[in-house]
């Protein structure tokens, strides 16, 4: 039996919320003067919690390791947000949003959660709106909507190429506003180093102000966590160079359990790898795909002469082309989801087809596109017999309308005009959809400690959708969070400052001053990045988009091995009293090391095929989808949430099950 | 590529700092200007010796958090682009590149080549907002139409990153362009106009309370944005800005 008690309310899902609500406890107003919260990561989801719950009368304290919280990573999402607000009048409810983000997520997210996910989804664009965020409009003055892929409705709102940076920013005005009423107190470069438990009760955390490197104690009444992914466990990745898994693995060690720490989102349209200096994986967005051909040469030898620089894309004929995900997936083509589209790239390049020059690359072409469009437009422009240099020009202009800053963007990087030579893309590490457990109140398994939007594991299931991030961390973080959070301090109106002078507090600190010592007094032999480019591999090609018994077990073994040697042999230089940039990442690398190890065994755990995670031993055997991901319902229908008992191969699993009411579970299949 | 790197060196902001000459080589077309600064990094470290303390964060032009002065350029010699976009393809072998901090008053030095930007938030902080309750209890998005050119002048001036390119290319030191792309946006949307004399002076004094210079209309700010943000946001500022002292 599970101890795990999600805490779904009784009765019919749409009314679970609205319920909910109802019967929660609330604070008095003048109470909540006497009540402090503290928000750890300033992103959408916790600058809209810490903007919320100032706003409603609670002090706050924010922490972000960014110099302004305007800068956190929610800034650097592209396509949109998703609402039911049916603008379009094109058949779009809340139970639509509901039921194709539970499909999308491969039927492993929570339905009570999604549901309520989509029912305040309309009130985010109202608020963003209200705030001034610049979404695109119509002619006639009103929003403006796009589709996303995976779903049949015009639901997605957008602001150009940038709607999370504005959607940030104006999470960040209101957390200006409150800032200047003095109900925020913002502490920036800082990283939470460890979470504090008094009785049991998350009641503070111990900070390090990263520029004069003094170590601090922050007491509240309650500890929320909005930190985002840990997608940068596979070092490259389209995530921040900062964003890291501290404070939720933090907390984790002090009795969070952390859920699918195996859950990744692979994204198929990235620039891919050039070289072994890179840094960081950029995402193209995924709407590039309603126009681009996705193919790799028919024949192995034209593969090696492309690679070689002997060959050129263009002068292959259309037959010696193998435009595979339209031949193996006629009904969608090159629109099937995420997962889908990433596993087949990956396949084509393990069979020797990839184009550049590590042969970890597809191309996705738009020169059908372009002509398409090009004839199109002479014949709108009144030429009837247009020349192919007419046709060309024109063509090439609808795309740069289309998408003439991403063309940019990737010209800028690889030096080759999209226009002219197809574009390489490949699968990169995206979004990840574990988290921190929480229930239905977003309440971690430790009592005040709470965790909002990436940071915890419930809507995205196993595969997360395209608009359904930011819809989710502003979700959290306006009008979920604030709220259940009430419900907990409402025990706490006689509680009064909590002291930080405490055994539990100079436990904590102690604890991690000796884990910096520690890390400044290694042997020496190896930087930090040294380590994490090793796990990064380790992940990539033993926990990525494929895995077996096999490898998973020998990733277990190799990264514990990795991180031994880290702790003894690792060279952080300069000293632990100021600015010390390798020391922050020696930090964070220490817990990658160890979130590295629990993810390959939760993933070992998990003997299914689902969401972008293919298991190689999980496979469809007849019928259409011969060959396909084959989910298992009947043994794995349950979230795996692991209880910190030391070392990652201690890890003690507890299963929530998942209990579908509403929707019928159904093999996805884009046949 | 071999090359000359002349990095300004400083270990905290009570402290002198100084040039210091590195010379690197191995160095790819393909990387990017942080990345060449990661080799660097990778070196030095490996010596025993502190590595270059620089900001970064997204590493694909959008957070704002990468600044440094190249060869007396923020950002460097390409046009709009941000230091983590601009790749090593636009030297040439045996380049000697001189690389700086952001250089303006209001802007102190933390360590090397990071400084401090928070006087830009607290610009924002005294009113770089529209006064509405988090409270989910908001009007329909649609109720109020907004014209479409507004709304796209609005995102056009929203898309600032505040990285500080603007104050290090003035030679003012001027925050007038990175103030005046907030007032414009709120300005031009009717959800903002009920609060726009108060936000205005109160956005305008906090910018002149941080130390930083007068606009004399050089308009290298805006040749050196990464982001395009356009002079006339000056110009609407100003207007605002009259509007409001004469109601004032």
């Amino acid at each position: 039996m599970s101890i795990l008690d999600s805490k779904i309310p009784e009765g019919p899902l749409a009314d679970k919320w609205t319920k909910h609500k109802n019967t929660i406890n609330l604070v008095n107003p003048a109470n909540k003067r006497n009540i402090d919260v503290i928000v750890v990561g300033t992103g959408l989801a916790g600058g809209s919690a810490a903007a919320t719950l100032a706003e409603l009368g609670y002090n706050v304290k924010t922490f972000c390791y960014q110099d302004s919280p305007r800068r956190a990573h929610s800034i650097a999402a592209q396509g949109g947000i998703n609402a039911a607000k049916n603008y379009q009048g094109d058949g779009d409810s809340n139970y639509r949003l509901f039921y194709d983000t539970v499909k999308g997520g491969d039927y492993r997210s929570r339905e009570a959660n999604v549901y309520r996910l989509a029912e305040v989804s309309g009130n985010i664009i109202d608020q963003c709106v209200a705030q001034g965020v610049p979404f695109a409009r119509e002619y006639g003055g009103l929003l403006d909507n796009r589709s996303f892929g995976g779903v049949l409705v015009s639901r997605t709102f957008y602001a150009k190429g940038q709607t999370g940076q504005q959607l940030l920013l104006g999470a960040y005005s209101a957390m200006n506003r409150q800032i200047n009423r003095g109900k925020i107190q913002a502490f920036n470069r800082h990283e939470m180093l460890d979470l504090v438990k008094v009785d049991g009760k998350a009641r503070g955390i111990i900070a390090r102000d990263l520029v004069t490197g003094e170590i601090e104690r922050h007491s509240a009444h309650a500890v929320v966590l909005a930190t985002g992914g840990y997608g940068n466990v596979f070092f490259l990745s389209t995530n921040a160079m900062g964003s890291n898994v501290m404070a939720a693995w933090r907390a984790h060690r002090r009795g969070a359990f952390f859920a699918n720490p195996c859950y990744t989102q692979i994204h198929p349209t990235c620039i891919p790898v050039s070289g072994d200096h890179q840094s960081k994986l950029t995402l193209m967005s995924e709407s590039l795909r309603n126009d681009g051909r996705i193919w790799v040469p028919k024949r192995k030898e034209d593969a090696e002469a492309i690679r070689a620089g002997k060959l050129k894309p263009t002068q292959l004929s259309e037959e010696e082309r193998d435009y595979y995900l339209e031949r193996r997936y006629p009904a969608f083509g090159n629109l099937v989801p995420r997962d889908v589209a990433s596993r087949a790239a990956k396949e084509r390049c393990d069979e020797g087809f990839g184009v550049n020059k590590t042969g970890e690359a597809v191309y996705l072409d738009f020169a059908a596109a372009i002509q398409r469009y090009g004839k199109e437009k002479a014949l709108t422009s009144g030429i009837h017999n247009p020349t192919a240099e007419q046709i060309l020009e024109f063509g090439e202009k609808v795309i740069e309308d289309k998408y003439g800053n991403l063309f940019q963007m990737y010209e800028k990087i690889v030096d080759e005009n999209p226009y002219k030579t197809p574009m390489m893309i490949y699968p990169a590490v995206h979004y990840t959809m574990g988290g921190l457990w929480v229930d239905y109140n977003l309440q971690t398994t430790v009592p005040g400690c709470y965790a909002a939007g990436e940071a915890n594991f419930s809507d995205h299931g196993a595969n997360r959708l395209g608009a359904s991030a930011l819809m989710q961390g502003l979700a959290d973080g306006y009008f979920v969070l604030p709220y259940t959070i009430g419900d907990y301090l409402s025990q706490d109106i006689r509680t009064g400052k909590i002291p930080t002078d405490t055994p539990e507090f100079d436990e904590a600190e102690k604890h991690v001053k000796d884990r910096i010592e520690k890390l400044m007094s290694g042997s020496g032999e190896h930087s930090v990045d040294y380590y994490h480019k090793r796990l990064g591999k380790i992940m990539w090609n033993k926990c990525g988009m494929s895995r077996n018994e096999k490898e998973l077990k020998e990733a277990i073994d190799e990264i514990s091995a990795l991180r031994k040697d880290f702790w003894k042999s690792v060279k952080v230089p300069g000293n632990a009293n100021g600015m010390n940039q390798e020391l922050e990442k020696a930090g964070r690398v220490a817990d990658f090391l160890e979130l590295g190890e629990l993810f390959a065994k939760d993933a070992l755990d998990r003997n299914e095929s689902c969401g972008g995670h293919f298991r190689e031993e999980s496979v469809e055997q007849d019928g259409e989808q011969k060959g396909e991901a084959l989910r298992d319902d009947k043994n794995f229908k349950y979230v795996s949430a692991w209880e910190y008992k030391g070392e990652p191969k201690d890890a003690v699993l507890h299963k929530e099950d998942l209990v579908f009411e509403n929707i019928e579970l159904k093999t996805r299949s884009y046949k | 590529m071999n090359l000359t790197l002349k990095i300004w060196r400083q270990s905290d902001a009570k402290s002198q700092g100084k040039i210091v000459e590195y010379p690197i080589s191995g160095i790819e077309g393909d990387m990017s200007f942080l990345e060449m600064l990661d080799v660097l990094n990778e070196e030095l470290i490996t010596k025993g010796d502190e590595p270059v303390v620089f900001d970064h964060d997204c590493r694909e032009g959008i957070c704002g958090s990468c600044s440094l002065q190249i060869n007396g350029e923020p950002h460097g010699p390409d046009r709009l682009v941000t230091t983590c976009q601009l790749h090593m393809r636009k030297f040439n072998d045996g380049d000697t590149i001189f690389i700086e901090p952001f250089r303006a008053k209001a802007f102190p030095v933390v360590k090397d080549l990071m400084v401090d930007r928070s006087a830009f938030d607290r610009i924002q902080h005294a009113g770089g907002y529209i006064s509405v309750n988090t409270s989910g209890n908001t009007i329909d998005a649609n109720a109020i139409p907004v014209n479409k050119d507004n709304a796209d002048d609005a995102f056009a001036a929203a898309t600032c990153i505040g990285c500080g390119a603007c104050v290090a290319a003035c030679k003012n030191a001027s925050a007038m362009l990175f103030t005046s792309a907030k007032v414009s946006q709120y300005a031009l949307l009717p959800q903002g106009q009920v609060e726009a004399t108060d936000r205005v002076m109160a956005m305008v004094n906090q910018m002149d309370e941080e130390g930083f210079g007068n606009c004399t209309n050089t308009g290298a700010c805006e040749i050196e944005c990464p982001k395009g943000i356009s002079l006339e946001n000056i110009a609407r500022m100003n207007r605002e800005y009259l509007s409001a002292s004469l109601k004032g």
